[in-house]
C-alpha cells in the first residue's frame, strides 16, 4: 500500500446519540494517528438528511464508510475496539 | 405513566387486518396507531401475516406501508408470497407499499456500539413521503441479536418504541420464538411489555399432522378470544377459524325442505330434510351410509341445485360406479357440471386445512347442497383435539350459507367407546341423526333404518328394513313378532305366509256369502208362495162373506112378502 494513498470516509452519524459523538471521536483519533495528512471526513447526520441514508443503505448508526481506496467496506458502530477498524481498513496497528 | 393514560383512552380504535377471522377474534384488528408483537416459531407465518396485514391495508383500506425485512432480501420476500395474488409488485410501484432492506450486509464489520437511530430517521422520510399509515419490522430480533448486550437492546427497543408512539404508525413487529413456556418473549426482551397487543402463532406437529394456531395474548384496553384458533395459510393467506357464536345467530330459519332421496324416508321425516339443516348418518361399516348420501345428491342434481360431494373413501369414479349400482346414477350429473365430486383422498393435511378447502370448492361450486362421506375421516391420529371444532364451524358455515349438509360417520364396532364419544359430541350439533345398523338373523345381514332425532320436524318411531336393488334405495316395513323383529327372508316368508292366510280368509268369506246368498233366496221364495197363499185366502175369504150376504138377504125378503101375503091390516096400523 502505497504511503501517499488518501483515505475517504464518509460517516453517517445520528446528531444527538451517544454512540455518533463516539465514533466522530474515534475516527478522528485513529485519522490523526494512522493517516496523518491523507484523509477526508464527510460527515452525513440521517435526521438531516434521511434520503441520502436511504440510498446509501444506512440501517444502523453509526456506519462508516470506507469509499477509498478500493476496496470500499463498511463498519458499523462506535469504533472502540480499534484492531477491528483497523483490520476493516487495511492498516497496520502501530505500538503506541 | 402519562403516556399509559393517553393510551387507554385510544386504544379501543382499531386498525383492521383485512384478515379473514383475526379482525373478529381481535374485534376489529390490531391496536390504531399502536404496536403489536407478533411472535412465532420458524415458519409459523410470521411473515405472511405480516405482509398481508400491509397488502390489505394498501388495498382495501387506502392505507399505505412500509415493510422492514431484516432477514430477507425484500426481493425474496416479494417473490416467495406472489402465490398470495396481492399485487405486491404493482404495490411497490404505486407507491403505496415500501420494502426496505435491513439486512447486514455480510462484509459489514462491527466495531462497538451502534443505534437504530439512522433507520428510523431513514423510515420517518419515507413514511413521511408516502404517507404510510402501517409499518412492519420483520425479524426484529435479528437485528437486536447484533447488538453488544442487553443494556444496549434495552435502549434500542426503548429508542424503537418512543419512535413507534410518535410516529403515530399501526406496527406490527415479527419476532421468533423457540420452544414455548418462560423463554418465549426472550429475544425480544421486555418488548411485548411495553406494547399493546401480542399475538402468538403456534405451529405443532401432532402425530404427524401439522397444526397451526393463533392465540392473542394481550390486548390492551379490549376485550379478545383469549383461546387458540387454528388458522390455514390458503391460497389468499391467512385464514383464521373463528368460533361460531357471532354468526349463528343471524341465520335466517326457513321451513323449505328436500328431499332425502328416498321417498319412505321423506315420509318418515314428514317431508324430508330442511334447507340448510345439518344430517348426520351414522352407521356400521357397510351399513349402506354412502348409499344414502348417494341418493340425497341424486335427488338434488334432479332438482338442479349445486351439489358437492366429498369422498374420503375411494375415488369419484368408483364412488358413481358402486352408487349405479343401487340405482343411482350420477355420471350425468358430473357430466353436466351440477355435481362436483372430489376424492379427499388427494387433499392432505389437517382437519382445519380440509374444511377450508372444502369449504372453497364449495363457494367456487356455488353448493346449495354438501355430502361429506365421511365426517369421521377428520377424527384420524393427531386431529383428536381439533376435529370436534372444526366440524362445529363446518355445520354452522353451511347453515350461514344456506347449504343442506349430509354427513355421514362410521362407527367403529371395534373401538366403540371412543369413536361414540366423538359422534355424540357431533350429532348433538346435527339436525337430524339417522342410524344404519345391521340385524343378524336367520344367517342373515339386514340393514336397518330408524331416526334418532330430528329437530323440528315430526319423525316415525319406527325402524325401517333398508332394501338396496338395482332399481334403488327403499324402505320396508319390519315385522316384530312376538317381541322380535324380522328382517330380510324372514320378513319375506312372513310377508309370504301372511298373504296366504289373506287369501284364506278372502276366500272363506266369499264362500260364506254365497251360501248367505242362496239362503236368502230361498227364504224370498218362501215368503212369495206363502203371500200368494194369503192373497187366495183373502179371496176365499170374500167371497164366502158375499154368499152369506146374499142368502140372509134372500130370507129377509121371503119373510116380508109372506107377511104382507097374510094381513093387510097391519099395514093400515102400521100408517097410524
Amino acid at each position: 500500500m502505497s504511503a501517499r494513498e488518501v483515505f475517504k470516509f464518509r460517516l453517517y452519524t445520528a446528531d444527538g446519540t451517544e454512540n455518533s459523538s463516539l465514533a466522530l471521536a474515534n475516527l478522528s483519533a485513529l485519522c490523526r494517528l494512522h493517516l496523518p495528512g491523507r484523509h477526508e471526513i464527510e460527515v452525513v447526520d440521517v435526521f438531516r438528511d434521511p434520503s441520502r441514508a436511504l440510498a446509501d443503505r444506512i440501517r444502523m448508526t453509526p456506519t462508516l464508510i470506507k469509499l477509498a481506496p478500493a476496496p470500499v467496506c463498511r463498519i458499523v458502530g462506535t469504533l472502540s475496539q480499534k484492531e477491528r477498524v483497523l483490520l476493516a481498513l487495511g492498516l497496520e496497528p502501530i505500538a503506541a | 405513566m402519562k403516556a399509559s393514560v393517553n393510551r387507554s383512552t385510544a386504544a379501543t380504535k382499531k386498525t383492521p387486518s383485512g384478515i379473514a377471522g383475526f379482525d373478529e377474534l381481535t374485534g376489529g384488528g390490531l391496536p390504531h396507531r399502536r404496536s403489536t408483537v407478533l411472535s412465532g416459531g420458524p415458519g409459523s407465518g410470521k411473515t405472511i401475516f405480516a405482509l398481508q396485514f400491509l397488502a390489505n391495508g394498501a388495498r382495501k383500506f387506502k392505507q399505505p406501508g412500509i415493510f422492514v425485512a431484516f432477514e430477507e432480501a425484500p426481493t425474496r420476500v416479494v417473490g416467495n408470497l406472489q402465490g398470495f395474488g396481492w399485487n405486491l409488485v404493482q404495490l411497490q410501484a404505486q407507491k403505496k407499499l415500501f420494502l426496505l432492506d435491513a439486512q447486514a450486509a455480510p462484509n459489514l464489520v462491527q466495531a462497538g456500539d451502534f443505534d437504530l437511530a439512522g433507520m428510523l430517521a431513514v423510515l420517518g422520510g419515507q413514511a413521511r413521503a408516502m404517507g404510510a399509515r402501517r409499518i412492519v419490522f420483520d425479524a426484529l430480533d435479528i437485528v437486536l441479536s447484533m447488538l453488544p448486550d442487553a443494556a444496549a437492546r434495552r435502549r434500542e427497543l426503548r429508542r424503537l418504541h418512543d419512535w413507534l408512539l410518535a410516529s403515530g404508525l399501526t406496527a406490527l413487529l415479527t419476532a421468533k420464538i423457540g420452544g414455548d413456556g418462560a423463554q418465549e418473549m426472550q429475544p425480544l426482551g421486555f418488548m411485548p411489555f411495553m406494547v399493546d397487543c401480542v399475538v402468538i402463532l403456534n405451529h405443532r406437529v401432532v402425530l404427524g399432522v401439522s397444526q397451526r394456531n393463533l392465540r392473542v395474548q394481550k390486548y390492551r384496553g379490549s376485550g379478545f378470544d383469549e383461546n387458540e384458533a387454528p388458522f390455514v395459510i390458503g391460497k389468499d393467506g391467512f385464514d383464521v377459524a373463528i368460533p361460531h357464536a357471532s354468526t349463528r345467530s343471524s341465520v335466517p330459519v326457513g321451513l323449505e325442505r328436500v328431499s332425502s332421496g328416498v321417498a319412505r324416508l321423506d315420509t318418515m321425516l314428514d317431508g324430508g330434510y330442511y334447507r340448510a339443516a345439518s344430517v348426520l348418518i351414522t352407521g356400521l361399516p357397510g351399513t349402506a351410509k354412502t348409499t344414502l348420501s348417494g341418493a340425497f345428491a341424486e335427488a338434488a342434481c334432479g332438482r338442479g341445485e349445486s351439489t358437492v360431494f366429498v369422498s374420503f373413501d375411494s375415488d369419484g369414479a368408483e364412488v358413481i360406479r358402486n352408487l349405479t349400482s343401487v340405482g343411482i346414477r350420477l355420471q350425468r350429473y358430473v357430466k353436466s357440471g351440477c355435481l362436483k365430486l372430489i376424492s379427499a383422498r388427494t387433499l392432505s393435511g389437517s382437519a382445519e386445512t380440509l374444511l377450508v378447502r372444502i369449504k372453497s370448492i364449495a363457494l367456487e361450486h356455488r353448493a346449495r347442497c354438501l355430502v361429506i362421506d365421511p365426517i369421521s375421516a377428520l377424527f384420524t391420529a393427531g386431529n383428536e383435539l381439533t376435529a370436534h371444532g372444526v366440524v362445529d364451524r363446518l355445520i354452522d358455515w353451511s347453515k350461514s350459507d344456506g347449504i343442506t349438509l349430509v354427513c355421514t360417520s362410521l362407527i367403529d364396532e371395534t373401538t366403540n367407546g371412543k369413536t361414540e364419544r366423538t359422534q355424540l359430541q357431533v350429532s348433538t350439533l346435527a339436525d337430524t341423526w339417522i342410524h344404519l345398523n345391521y340385524l343378524v338373523q336367520a344367517g342373515e345381514r339386514n340393514r336397518g333404518l330408524s331416526i334418532i332425532k330430528s329437530r323440528g320436524t315430526l319423525h316415525s318411531n319406527q325402524v325401517r328394513e333398508l332394501v338396496l336393488s338395482a332399481s334403488g334405495v327403499t324402505l320396508a316395513d319390519i315385522y316384530t313378532a312376538g317381541g322380535e323383529v324380522l328382517m330380510g327372508t324372514l320378513r319375506w316368508e312372513k310377508e309370504s305366509a301372511e298373504r296366504v292366510a289373506q287369501e284364506l280368509t278372502e276366500v272363506q268369506s266369499r264362500l260364506r256369502r254365497v251360501r248367505l246368498d242362496a239362503e236368502e233366496a230361498e227364504l224370498e221364495v218362501r215368503l212369495k208362495s206363502l203371500q200368494t197363499e194369503l192373497a187366495a185366502k183373502h179371496v176365499e175369504k170374500a167371497l164366502l162373506a158375499r154368499t152369506t150376504a146374499s142368502r140372509q138377504g134372500r130370507i129377509t125378503k121371503g119373510r116380508r112378502q109372506l107377511r104382507e101375503l097374510r094381513g093387510g091390516d097391519l099395514l093400515r096400523r102400521e100408517r097410524r
